[in-house]
């Protein structure tokens, strides 16, 4: 049976107009306005703009604060990737055993990160990481460390970032990955062990092959939402001290929204836009040929 | 689930890594919420004293009283109720359209649905924000609730769950003469339940949350949101530590409260997405 055409437009219509409108055209529009020295000038009367070319990419290369943001992003991905991973699977295969105890509590706990909202939360972890009067260095100074000035030194400021980062990531991709697991099947792991292989055999040839899957979603997601790092340096440093924590979203929001060069700040979104399509299909061809 | 015998010690071990592990997960909840009752004498005190003394609701009466932050509430309150019931509604529908409806170019439209999932959400940010200005919407409820009411995961969520329904129930219906938004209100969406609470929550909850699109948008003191709100008084009241524990709790609460009730739905729900993509 063929679907009337009124009820396709009111049915599909409604989402596809808004999509267009909030979501395609803007993606063509950003396109265009990044080849355009758009300012506070033109706000108002788009004519003021003009076309320049591929001057704000030309000079976006050569700005190192670019750069650095660049630097600081991919820093927060490569490190809290595998972080959030290993802990994130460790604690889903200690959840999994039948013989684990307060599984909900744990799970519960766990996920409790994620619900929360970044920006409140990271308002509690800078009071935390505070040098002087936060808990973090009073409870490392019971075990006789003397822990750093976390937000203040600019070389443990992105590792504060990616601890927070981590934090909220955990247990989520710990869910994902606790699905996961329970899809494998049992009997592949007793057909592993008639074969006398070890724990740790069982680990590498029958779990981690059986969660390729969930691991390419958990990674691509990751790749996506870490190099889109903005709140969690916004709220604990605001970027310093000395750019220290300059993502590439923070650095388009200056550009854009507290200097208005929005020409320019559109050229950061272009890049960010081909990077993260870039690292996704290169995760997506690396599962593939594999 | 494995049947292992594990030892005695190895039950400790695992037991007591994972204990260790939710501490990390809740003390700073724990922080947050004694600090926020504190008065600024016991804020600073070292070693930090996790009970107050003489707890004070002052932070919370200060924040409604002098700081204003019945406003920023209601604003949220309506901003993600909005959005969800709209975002909800039409994506409910989009995707049944994609998952009963036989028409020409269904694939490929929902393959550009899809293919918005991949858009990082700063490339739109810019020519919205250019637009609504043009409109006049910059700083209004307007501004804050439509540009995030197209979900692309929403509707791809519901498309699934509806595609798993048997056309035998849509074809029975249209054989007695029901029409599509019958079918739809009274067949389709009562088997939906358990997929409408998983993206009403996961609406809801990203809407509450939101930061930067609000904090763009919203110019004006009057059309915070709670996040913005919570990190203006971050920045302005930088010495005010319990003010600003106590502006967090508001923030965090009711989201402990909707994840409390609705559990189940959460974690169900993340569980699909994760076998499905």
């Amino acid at each position: 049976m063929k679907t009337r055409f009124l009820s396709i437009i009111l049915f599909i219509g409604p989402s596809i107009t808004l999509m267009f409108i909030f979501l395609i055209i803007p993606i063509f529009f950003s396109f265009f306005l990044s080849l355009t020295n758009f300012g506070a000038f033109a706000m108002y009367d788009w004519s003021k703009a003009s076309f320049i070319g591929f001057e704000n990419f030309t000079e976006l290369f050569k700005d190192e604060l670019f750069w650095k943001a660049l630097f600081n992003t991919f820093y927060c991905l490569i490190v809290a990737l595998p972080v959030t991973v290993i802990l994130a699977l460790g604690s889903a295969i200690m959840l999994n055993r039948e013989q684990t105890y307060f599984k909900n509590f744990f799970k519960v706990s766990y996920y409790l990160t994620f619900i929360t909202n970044t920006v409140a939360i990271a308002i509690v972890w800078r009071w935390i990481l505070n040098s002087q009067y936060g808990i973090m260095n009073y409870l490392l100074g019971l075990i006789g460390i003397e822990g750093p000035n976390w937000l203040g030194d600019p070389a443990w400021t992105m590792p504060s970032v990616i601890m927070l980062v981590v934090w909220r990531a955990i247990g989520y991709n710990m869910i994902l990955f606790l699905a996961g697991l329970q899809n494998i099947p049992e009997y592949l792991y007793e057909v592993a062990e008639l074969d006398g292989a070890t724990r740790w055999q069982k680990f590498i040839h029958v779990t981690l092959p059986m969660l390729r899957p969930t691991m390419l979603f958990v990674t691509v997601m990751m790749i996506i939402g870490y190099l889109q790092l903005f709140q969690e340096p916004y709220m604990l440093t605001g970027g310093g001290p000395l750019n220290s924590t300059l993502s590439i979203v923070l650095y388009l929001y200056e550009q854009g929204f507290q200097y208005f060069n929005l020409g320019y700040a559109s050229t950061i979104a272009v890049i960010l836009f081909l990077i993260i399509m870039g690292m996704t299909l290169l995760r997506m061809r690396a599962t593939k040929s594999t | 689930m494995r049947k292992k015998k594990t030892s005695f010690f190895g039950q400790i071990g695992i037991h007591s890594v994972l204990f260790f592990g939710s501490l990390i997960m809740i003390v700073p909840f724990a922080w947050m919420v004694s600090t926020s009752f504190k008065l600024p004498e016991e804020v600073y005190l070292i070693p930090p004293r996790w009970i107050p003394n003489k707890p004070t609701l002052e932070n919370y009466t200060d924040l409604f009283d002098a700081m204003n932050f019945g406003r920023p509430f209601m604003n949220t309150v309506i901003v993600a109720l909005s959005i969800t019931f709209l975002s909800v509604m039409l994506s409910s529908m989009a995707g049944y359209g994609f998952a009963k409806f036989k028409f020409r170019g269904r694939e490929k439209l929902f393959l550009i649905v899809l293919g918005t999932l991949m858009v990082p959400g700063q490339i739109t940010m810019i020519p919205v924000f250019l637009m609504l200005n043009q409109m006049s919407l910059v700083n209004t409820y307007e501004g804050l609730i439509f540009p995030p009411i197209a979900n692309a995961f929403n509707i791809f969520f519901m498309r699934q769950f509806i595609k798993s329904l048997p056309d035998e129930l849509i074809d029975a219906a249209k054989i007695d003469g029901a029409n599509e938004g019958f079918i739809f209100f009274k067949i389709i969406l009562p088997l939906t339940k358990p997929a409408l609470a998983a993206i009403t929550i996961f609406t809801f909850t990203g809407s509450w949350n939101s930061f930067l699109w609000p904090l763009i948008i919203a110019q004006d003191e009057s059309m915070y949101t709670l996040p913005v709100a919570v990190s203006v008084l971050g920045g302005q009241y930088t010495e005010r530590i319990a003010l600003q524990m106590a502006g967090a709790c508001i923030v965090i609460a009711p989201l402990i409260i909707v994840f409390l009730i609705a559990q189940k739905y959460f974690i169900k729900g993340i569980a699909l997405t994760g076998l499905k993509g």
